[in-house]
């Protein structure tokens, strides 16, 4: 291999770009991989800890595939992606208008923003006997607490990104005859998309964390539940597989809001 | 002296001026209009009276700093004056219209949009939905960019882009245009190629046209008359006609360079800009 092959240079071929990031991705895949499995070994041969040898990859992707066979991974999931999903849409639909309330009105931003970065500095788990107080189901409490996770990172992006917004742009709409509906369908919301998607997935990466911890409540579903009863059970390869299925949802979700986010952005950085 | 007689097609109530043919321009009137931003300070504007007739095209003329730009902001309804008013075919301006419609010094396209849809925008905020399709592309041509509608608006340079900004004030067929020296930012190329057009659109579609600017070579260029305003307060200090044929506002010709000449000198006299360099 030629020195000149090392330096890292632009392709003149854009697909090549691509595919090293392909090849380097993997790479850390393998590397993580690698990791893991020693740190299986290392329990394995420790005399302490050998009893949870079974969170080595062999035992926890073996189960891994059994839990997706049998089709029990769907049946984990889907209970907690419906209260994050409900957490998150809740989040976005009193977060969005605050948002845009406290970036647009100057009074209304200066009296808020001691109040909410106060709540916000909260941990949203600090709320859960409150939560198992107030609701009178295991799922109201559960959803209660990630809106309050994914509420706080959804509003400060909205506002964020209309202070940013270019006065001029309101100053044409209203030259052209807008009514406050268009101002708001047609040239707020389009302008700061990329902001509330990006509130968005902050809030997913938040709401995710907490839900696990938040469904160790009681609830009977869901992946915090099977973490939880894989522990009780001494199942370490369901717990390890169920850890591995938490990473993996959550790396995609993320992924699908990263893909708006690029679909959503509308500077040109070659412009 | 105006260019010649130009007629409106509605006949306005009020104390408008008699009704003729050939423009869809209306009459402008600003009466006794002054403004004051706070107490404590004088006022920017005192008492400034003048009309435009419907079709033609005035340049308001001074130094920065005297006020004109506000003056149009209120012949557009964009801002109010502290007192007196403006009259369009003899009714008081209360709020925007894109019936009189403004274009500014930056063409703040949005940049999340193509080109017909930021030309589109006027139509679409007036319930005129059903213009889009056929008077958006006749917009686009009229302003040279017919093959560029799809395009976004970023990948547009930047006499492009204020072409598409022309287009997007001409779509709901306004009756008067007023322009807050919508050229500065541009190269001397482009911004002469500009106010040709502008001027040649303008009287095409009959067009009431009023142009803010501090270039004398532009207000020769492109005005039947020029107001030039003195500042502090901002008061209409000069009212001077500018017959030259559109041949010859190319520049370039004695004829050009005598109202440039004589403007610059009046100008000069009322701004005290010293010499007399364009």
């Amino acid at each position: 291999m030629s020195a000149a092959a090392d330096i890292p240079q632009r392709s003149p071929m854009p697909g090549l770009g691509r595919a090293r990031g392909a090849v380097n991705a993997l790479l850390g895949i393998g590397l993580l991989l690698v990791l893991w499995w020693i740190g299986g070994e290392m329990i394995a041969r420790n005399d302490d800890l050998f009893a949870f040898a079974s969170f080595a990859p062999a035992p926890t992707l073996s189960r891994l595939a059994e839990l997706v066979a049998s089709g029990a991974v769907i049946d984990m999931s889907l209970p907690s992606l419906y209260r994050v999903g409900m957490g998150l849409a809740l989040a976005a639909a009193i977060g969005v208008p605050v948002g845009i309330a406290i970036g647009r009105i100057a009074i209304l931003r200066e009296i808020t923003n001691v109040p909410f970065q106060f709540l916000r500095m909260i941990s949203p788990l600090s709320w859960m006997p409150i939560a198992v107080m107030a609701y009178d189901t295991w799922d109201g409490a559960i959803i209660f607490l990630i809106f309050v996770a994914a509420v706080w990172p959804i509003l400060f992006a909205t506002a964020a990104g209309l202070r940013r917004i270019d006065p001029a742009w309101l100053k044409v709409a209203r030259n052209l005859g807008a009514n406050p509906f268009h101002m708001l369908f047609v040239v707020i919301l389009p302008a700061i998309s990329v902001d509330i998607l990006t509130g968005i997935r902050l809030a997913l990466g938040v709401a995710w964390v907490v839900l696990v911890p938040a469904e160790y409540l009681g609830v009977t579903s869901g992946l915090g539940y099977a973490i939880n009863d894989a522990r009780d059970t001494l199942d370490y390869a369901s717990l390890g597989a169920t850890v591995v299925i938490i990473g993996v949802i959550g790396f995609f979700l993320d992924f699908t809001l990263m893909m708006a986010i690029k679909k959503f952005n509308w500077v040109r950085s070659d412009a | 002296m105006k260019v010649e007689p130009i007629n409106r097609t509605d006949t306005g109530p009020g104390n408008a001026p008699a009704p003729s043919a050939r423009s869809n321009g209306a009459h402008v009137a600003v009466r006794g209009l002054t403004h004051t931003y706070r107490r404590s300070d004088g006022p920017v504007l005192s008492d400034i009276s003048f009309s435009v007739e419907p079709g033609e095209i005035v340049a308001l003329l001074g130094r920065s700093g005297c006020g004109k730009s506000t003056l149009l902001h209120m012949v557009s309804g964009l801002s109010m004056p502290s007192s007196g008013e403006v009259l369009m075919n003899g009714n008081s301006v209360r709020a925007p219209s894109p019936r009189w419609v403004m274009m500014f010094q930056a063409p703040s396209l949005y940049p999340w949009m193509s080109v017909a849809q930021n030309a589109a925008l006027g139509l679409r905020f007036t319930q005129r939905r059903y213009e889009i399709a056929t008077r958006v592309p006749e917009v686009l041509d009229l302003v040279d960019l017919g093959g560029f509608a799809d395009r976004n608006a970023q990948e547009l340079s930047g006499g492009q882009q204020q072409r598409v900004a022309l287009a997007r004030s001409l779509a709901p067929k306004p009756e008067v245009l007023l322009l807050d020296e919508p050229f500065s930012a541009l190269d001397a190329f482009t911004r002469r190629n500009l106010q040709q057009d502008v001027r040649k659109i303008a009287r095409g579609l009959g067009l009431t046209l009023m142009i803010v600017t501090h270039d004398v070579g532009e207000a020769v260029r492109m005005a039947d008359r020029v107001l030039v305003l003195d500042a502090n307060p901002g008061r209409i200090a000069s009212d001077i006609p500018i017959s030259l044929s559109d041949a010859d506002r190319n520049g370039g010709n004695d004829a050009f360079q005598r109202e440039h000449t004589r403007l610059m000198q009046t100008y000069s006299d009322i701004a005290q800009v010293p010499g007399t360099q364009a």
